[in-house]
């Protein structure tokens, strides 16, 4: 999944077959900036809260720039925690577009102030997407915290009012908002906005609250049917190929471009497969290494490895296999699930009878939590005495100084996913 | 004139361009294209596809650009067929018309 850009025609089966043997340089990557967030969203694909403390500086972050600009890297979606909260965004922001890399940024919208709001209308290069996961108040809050519901919509009015056109809202799918599909649309319309949704993973703090928020079979069906009627203007970032299998496939490239055609960069400068697969299994480097980011994406024996043909597995004789190619890689994954195995949402209902064989527990933990300390009932329950401070030395973070964490965000390129290794 | 762009009514006299707003990158399979104002992505599904968008911008027409990529007349059609496409997502526009 994948890939690539928003709005991507597929042209034909050989090309999709070049990009699943990758890329000299990915077309667009996922770049974390910073763990620091002002909200607590109990999905956070990055389990963000808290600022790490080694978070690439304002140099290092140029000079994974001129780099991308050097590989021609069409554009990053930055996303976070909530990249605004950096002191030296819109610094990096104009950097990043005054040397040709495009930028398309996520936020909750705490920071989209009329002024600038008026200073992003002035800009061709940079896209702006606001976080929105209930079509009401009441359904957005539970899941991203009291009050951000009207932050968003405020940023949204501001937007609108200084003239960005087209400007983005980005739904994670909820059990709880697929039926709030049409609600969000109309949303969208009335600000002269794209409505883009995405996929809810089980990654980051995703993986705690999966089970209770992920679509039913029922619903999963209602957002495909909902998808072929309204597919040609809503973004989706190729989240939902794993629905082909229902039949028709979707918009978009339906393949999974983790580390063929996209990655992520997390705000220490770790180098993942994807944002949604923040953990050591999908590490394929850091770009504070002699090298770079160049290095890494061309010699990563990680990446290397995601580019060689993949084997259907068990799904290899399944009749809708050509269809969804297996699913998410990291959907299964943070499941438990086999990676050449069905994705836990198979619409043929295989990824459901797996997931009942897996051992409770048995789930690979996401790796990495910036949470804030006091809010993760259902982990630990209650407050730590301990605040803010280094690591302890004996941590396996503080050992490699470069904090795994997860991709948070419901970034654009999402849904990656991959066959088998 | 002719700066039509709906596939399929190319108008191969015509004097075209790249779109200032978009950026080529050279891959093994052709070029990738991105529209930093339509904020989309295209392909060039060869190399000589490539060389004739290259030439657009110097040479007085689609066809001698075309031409000049050494595509012959049995190609042409084909060729222009990809072309009306770039023309409709706006990665080319008439030279007149940017």
């Amino acid at each position: 999944m994948t890939v690539a850009a928003e709005g991507t025609r597929a042209a034909g089966g050989s090309l999709v077959e070049e990009f699943r043997y990758g890329l000299d340089a990915p077309i667009c990557l996922t770049w974390e900036l910073t763990y620091a967030c002002n909200l607590s969203c109990v999905h956070c694909l990055s389990s963000s809260g808290r600022r790490d403390p080694a978070e690439l500086t304002t140099a290092e972050c140029k000079r994974v720039i001129d780099e991308l600009e050097r590989m021609q890297v069409f554009y990053v979606n930055i996303g976070g925690g909530e990249p605004t909260v950096r002191a030296d965004f819109w610094e990096l922001v104009d950097y990043a577009t005054a040397h040709h890399v495009g930028v398309k940024f996520s936020t909750n919208g705490v920071k989209i102030t009329p002024e600038i709001a008026q200073r992003l209308a002035g800009s061709d290069y940079v896209d702006v997407q606001i976080s929105l996961d209930g079509a009401t108040a009441a359904v957005n809050d539970a899941v991203r915290g009291a009050g951000s519901f009207d932050t968003a919509l405020r940023a949204m009015r501001n937007l609108a009012a200084a003239g960005f056109a087209g400007f983005k809202i980005s739904v994670v799918l909820t059990r709880q908002n697929v039926s709030q599909l049409d609600a969000f649309k109309s949303i969208a319309d009335s600000f002269g906005a794209q409505l883009r949704i995405t996929r809810l993973r089980p990654s980051g703090r995703g993986a705690d609250v999966w089970d209770s928020l992920h679509p039913t079979a029922a619903q999963q069906r209602e957002l495909y049917d909902w998808l072929v009627a309204h597919g040609e203007n809503v973004l989706t970032g190729d989240s939902f190929f794993h629905l082909s299998g229902y039949g028709q496939g979707l918009p978009g490239l339906n393949m999974c471009g983790a580390g063929r055609v996209v990655c992520l960069i997390d705000p220490v400068g770790d180098v993942y497969a994807c944002p949604f697969a923040i953990h050591d299994a999908f590490l394929a480097g850091n770009v504070r290494t002699p090298g770079g980011f160049a290095a890494v994406w061309r010699e990563s024996s990680l990446f290397a490895e995601l580019r060689r043909p993949q084997s259907g597995g068990a799904c290899a004789s399944c009749g809708a296999f050509d269809a969804c190619q297996g699913g998410c890689m990291a959907a299964k994954f943070f499941t438990g699930l086999p990676l050449d195995g069905p994705d836990p949402e198979c619409v043929r209902g295989f990824g459901q009878e797996a997931l009942a064989a897996v051992d409770a527990g048995a789930a690979p933990r996401p790796a990495g939590d910036h949470s804030h300390r006091a809010e993760r009932p259902g982990r630990r329950g209650g407050p730590v005495p301990v605040s803010i401070g280094p690591r302890p030395a004996d941590s396996p973070a503080a050992s490699r100084r470069t904090a795994p964490a997860h991709a948070c965000e419901e970034n654009p390129l999402a849904g990656f996913t991959l066959p088998a290794p | 004139m002719s700066t039509k762009s709906s596939v399929g009514e190319f108008d191969l006299d015509a004097a075209w361009r790249l779109h200032p707003q978009v950026s080529v990158r050279p891959e093994r399979f052709g070029a990738l294209l991105y529209h930093f104002g339509t904020r989309r992505l295209s392909f060039l599904k060869s190399p000589a596809l490539l060389a004739v968008v290259r030439f657009l911008e110097s040479e007085p027409s689609a066809r001698a650009a075309c031409a000049r990529a050494g595509i012959g007349p049995s190609d042409l059609p084909a060729y222009t067929r990809a072309l009306a496409t770039l023309a409709d997502s706006r990665m080319i526009c008439g030279r007149t018309a940017a």
